[in-house]
């Protein structure tokens, strides 16, 4: 496990008792914690335990019906002003990328930028060839998204939360659609953005991504956090039975 | 660590909101919603006021029930009026028993027509007696046949057999034979609406097949024709067919042959909706997989029977729902019959506006036909809404 | 079998005197248009109906302008946040649909029948006539003057290009270093975005002095007078027009209405959550993302939408409006040449309906680039 030295001991994410129905159904059951700015967060656990339902919920992808969320100094609320300002904070990558298919890839990441921080198309598109040099597909910015690979719109979507130099990032299993060959690319570039001190929760079934860039694994089954611990601890002295059970199925592979 | 899988189950917080609350957020969530909720609320006050103004003190309503008669069935002389009596029976019993028999749909279907029966029976304006009777006879025989279609699974087969005799017999059983027969010039009003609606759309479903099949044949001819004919149809007015119907297929009879004038409507609306089944269907043909032909041809299959038996059956239940809108589409159209001079629904509004007694009430006679229709497509939408959810159409 | 029709046909034919030939078009008319081009009774057949052509190009063109503005404005409301606006999209659009088009417009046909005579014609702004015969709107017409200041126009369409030209030169002076890393196309279309902060007030300028300049107004607004009996001036559109043009136009907007609402929501979730959570407002989201990835998906039921609307416009027989329809129909009470007039209707919507699957394939091509 690699020391961070970026971590301070301000909390940027504060997480009190937040619960999430879908219906009846109860997704999120009482999630309490926080993250540390320059904090990396590994959240894994089985399909449907809410694992992503729980990042959706800091920029308010999905509203939370009880409990409080504080998103650096912001509490999600249903005033408009304050979702505003936090999306303009938290960076969120796709597993389907959801980049905008009639936009070139350039205009993609420009779009916030220009529309949201009212940057001149010249100093926007400044930033986001810097910002494509960075994930290395320069080349590919006057193409649109269908017509480039998985990894790499996935690296543009990636440019695109960047764009808006936002303080915190989210990914919501960033390699789970993507071809086994290209996993490694996207990955790359999430180590590099892990070195450089940004916030980041990550949901991802990459457990040597985990082990390798994590400060914490959150793991989640049914709704609740059964299990957290830094990468040591959580993968050779694993405390619960299912998250024991998670480890062995995951490394088999 | 264990103590939490015994995570308390919490109800989610009601989502029942108080009808402030609802206000504030269906209405007034911001300030330009507060604003068009207020313009809609001024609009919406004058419109209320003039049409109540007008449907309950200026509209002379007394048009309606007493040309009520002429509405449903035209000029049908009064004393031949059993025959339709017993076709709507007939009708009823059929439909009650595949209520019974098949559940599912028919059900949902049957009991939104015993409704419309039960209405015509309540009715609080003054109808006709024998209306009411016939109604009143009507909704009991589908009770009935109903309660005795449940759990008849051997009298399925009769049950079909007697909807493919339903339709010659109707037919006949309306027009009479020898010395009473009763002239098509007579029918009119709402029977003659769903008798050319139903007609075209039973009559254009074979050429449709035909046409759709012969659009992906593997000869040039064959394939050539069918596209022409499919496409010069569809690029035409239904008006500009029916008067071809009414002026150009005489100068292609022989001298002396002449057709019915009812007859060459039937005629051009079925050519007409040919067209437009044949791309419905060649729509479903094309949503059935390539490998489906492939093992019919593996069993052994020849073309016809892998088309009977494996292709069309499939294609077939895939455009239900699109056949319902077609059937919806030319319920309306068929209104274009006025046109060339049938009393149709709204044709016969003009053989009542030319009674001296009732001049100058066509607003309050189109809003009664208008309702009409309204409620008649409005239900087979409905329906067509359900088929849908029924088939899973749409459902990836 | 066609031999069988063929050869009734042929005697039918003989029967009444009509052998097939399209000569009888050069023949005067005798009957009277009063809608459109300006026609005599002494015009030809073929005069005749071309008039009823541009009748229904017009009543349709007109038609298909209102139908998309009225469709767009409703389909939008039906996924309002506002309940009331939602619902009454939702009654618009039912009531609309489910009633047969020929009974619409035979009640705005009523209803503008219904209007006050020429004496008490409503006037609004004292530009807008309503009357019996009608609606009157004012007109733009050219004076002596309009000449001259085309002159002035075009001298200043001229200097704006210069004022261009000049700036992208400076612009390759300046950074000429830049041009290289960026495709040329980008720096054409940059040079005049950024050179039209220039040229703009340069045309206006010579617009508005040129104006002051022409002798007398170079354009004036016409408005309907009463003169005698009548009105005279402006444009007016018969009642017949009016009451066909509302039917189609509220008829066909209830079936775009619901094109534009399934068109809309089409667009998958994916693409708003990520628009979002780039921090987009909920109206950038609807007009940078949500509609330009809707318009590709409305467009090819738009244009059936369209055609269905050019092809109903044949219902103006009923209300007796001289489409193209109309104008045949007399033309065959007339002369009894039913084939080669059928013919010749069956062909111009056929063009119709041609030009306008051709447009539709050709768009469809244009926009494949970027499908998912």
């Amino acid at each position: 496990m690699t020391e961070n030295e970026n971590t301070t001991n301000d909390p940027i994410i504060i997480c009190e008792d937040v619960h999430k129905w879908f219906d009846d159904f109860h997704v999120l059951k009482g999630i309490t914690t926080s993250f540390k700015k320059g904090e990396r967060a590994v959240i894994c656990g089985p399909s449907g335990s809410g694992k992503s339902t729980f990042i959706r919920t800091i920029n308010r992808l999905e509203e939370h019906q009880r409990g409080t969320i504080i998103v650096d100094g912001i509490e999600l609320s249903n005033d408009l002003r304050n979702i505003n300002l936090i999306r303009q904070e938290v960076g969120m990558v796709f597993q389907q990328f959801n980049l905008f298919p009639h936009l070139s890839n350039l205009k993609n990441i420009t779009l916030g930028p220009m529309r949201v921080r009212k940057l001149s198309k010249r100093q926007a598109e400044e930033e986001a060839l810097a910002l494509l040099e960075r994930m290395d597909i320069a080349d590919q910015a006057y193409k649109y998204p269908s017509e480039v690979s998985g990894g790499q719109q996935q690296r543009v979507a990636i440019a695109r939360a960047l764009a808006m130099e936002p303080k915190i990032m989210l990914f919501d299993e960033p390699t789970s659609a993507l071809d086994p060959e290209m996993i490694s690319e996207v990955l790359d570039v999430m180590r590099e953005l892990a070195h450089s001190g940004m916030t980041m929760l990550v949901v991802t079934h990459e457990m040597g991504f985990a082990r390798e860039v994590a400060d914490r694994i959150m793991f989640f089954d049914e709704g609740v956090v059964i299990e957290e611990a830094a990468p040591a601890d959580f993968f050779d002295n694993p405390q619960h039975e299912r998250t024991k059970l998670f480890i062995s199925q995951t490394l088999q592979h | 660590m264990e103590e939490l899988t015994f995570t308390q189950e919490i109800k989610p917080p009601s989502t029942k909101k108080g009808p402030i609350r609802w206000l504030k957020d269906n209405l007034f969530s911001n300030w330009y919603n507060t604003v068009l909720t207020l313009f809609a609320i001024v609009f919406l006050y004058f419109l209320f006021k003039g049409v109540y103004t007008w449907v309950f003190t200026q509209a002379k309503w007394a048009v309606i029930p007493a040309n009520l008669q002429i509405l449903s069935v035209g000029s049908y002389p009064r004393e031949q009026l059993w025959r339709v009596a017993y076709v709507v029976y007939v009708l009823a019993i059929l439909m009650g028993l595949s209520a019974g028999i098949w559940k599912g749909l028919n059900q949902q279907i049957t009991s939104a027509v015993a409704c419309i029966g039960a209405v015509i029976t309540l009715l609080p304006i003054h109808v006709n007696t024998s209306v009411r009777e016939a109604a009143v006879i009507a909704t009991i025989l589908i009770a009935v046949s109903y309660v005795f279609g449940r759990d008849r699974q051997n009298l399925k087969r009769w049950v079909i057999i007697g909807w493919v005799l339903m339709f010659p017999w109707m037919m006949f059983m309306l027009r009479g034979f020898g010395e009473n027969a009763i002239s098509t010039i007579n029918w009119g009003g709402l029977l003659l609406t769903l008798i050319l609606a139903v007609v075209g759309i039973v009559a254009c479903f074979p050429i449709g097949v035909l046409l759709a099949l012969g659009r992906r044949s593997q000869l040039p001819a064959i394939r050539w024709i069918s596209i022409a004919y499919i496409e010069v149809v569809r690029g035409m007015p239904l008006v500009t067919i029916l008067f071809m119907g009414s002026l150009m297929l005489p100068i292609f009879m022989p001298g002396d042959f002449q057709l019915d004038k009812v007859v060459r409507a039937m005629i051009a609306l079925t050519l007409f909706s040919a067209a437009y089944m044949a791309e419905n269907v060649r729509g479903g043909l094309q949503a059935v997989p390539r490998g489906q032909y492939e093992a019919a041809q593996a069993v052994g299959l020849s073309y016809p029977k892998t088309m009977t038996f494996i292709v069309l059956p499939q294609a077939l239940r895939s455009v239900i729902p699109a056949i319902v809108g077609q059937f919806i589409a030319l319920f309306k159209d068929t209104s274009l019959v006025s046109i060339i001079a049938l009393s149709e629904l709204l044709g016969v509004s003009d053989n009542i506006l030319g009674n001296p007694k009732w001049t100058g009430l066509k607003p309050e006679l189109y809003l009664f036909i208008a309702v009409v229709y309204f409620i008649f497509t409005f239900a087979m939408s409905y329906v067509s809404q359900i088929v849908e959810a029924d088939l899973g159409v749409g459902k990836h | 079998m066609a031999g069988f029709f063929y050869s009734n046909m042929m005697s039918g034919l003989s029967d009444q005197g009509h052998p097939l030939s399209l000569s009888f078009l050069r023949n005067e008319a005798g009957f009277e248009i009063t809608e459109g081009i300006d026609f005599d009774p002494s015009d030809t057949y073929l005069k005749a109906f071309w008039v009823g052509v541009v009748n229904t190009l017009r009543v349709s063109i007109l038609g298909i302008i209102c139908a998309t503005v009225l469709g767009f404005i409703f389909g939008v409301a039906r996924l309002s946040t506002n309940w009331l606006i939602r619902s009454i999209a939702a009654v618009y659009v039912e009531i609309f649909r489910n009633v047969p088009l020929l009974l619409q417009i035979l009640f705005w046909y009523a209803i503008t029948l219904s209007l006050p005579r020429i004496q008490d014609s409503i006037t609004i702004a004292d530009t807008i006539i309503l009357n019996v015969r009608g609606i009157y709107l004012p007109t733009i017409a050219g004076n002596e003057g309009l000449p001259v200041w085309l002159w002035y126009l075009l001298s200043g369409v001229g200097l704006a290009i210069i004022v261009v030209l000049c700036y992208a030169g400076l612009r390759l002076l300046i950074d000429s270093t830049e041009v290289q890393q960026t495709d040329r196309p980008s720096f054409a279309s940059n040079t005049i975005l950024g050179a039209k902060w220039f040229a703009a007030p340069v045309f206006l300028i010579v617009a508005i002095a040129g104006w002051f300049l022409s002798p007398g107004q170079p354009l004036q607004i016409v408005r309907p007078e009463l003169q005698g009996f009548n009105y005279v001036g402006g444009i007016n559109f018969t009642p017949e027009f009016l009451a066909l043009l509302v039917g189609l136009t509220v008829y066909t907007s209830a079936y775009i209405a619901e094109v534009v609402r399934s068109g809309i929501q089409a667009v998958v979730k994916g693409q708003r959550e990520a628009a979002r959570a780039v921090g987009l407002t909920e109206t950038q989201v609807l007009l940078l993302v949500v509609i330009p990835q809707a318009i590709p998906i409305i467009v090819p039921p738009l244009t059936s939408q369209y055609l269905n609307l050019a092809k109903n416009s044949s219902l103006a027989i009923a209300i007796g409006f001289l489409d193209l329809f109309h104008v045949g129909r007399r033309m065959i009470a007339q002369t009894g040449q039913t084939i080669p007039i059928f013919g010749m209707i069956m062909v111009s919507y056929l063009i119709m309906s041609l030009t306008t699957s051709a447009f539709m394939n050709w768009y469809n091509r244009r926009i494949t680039r970027f499908e998912r």
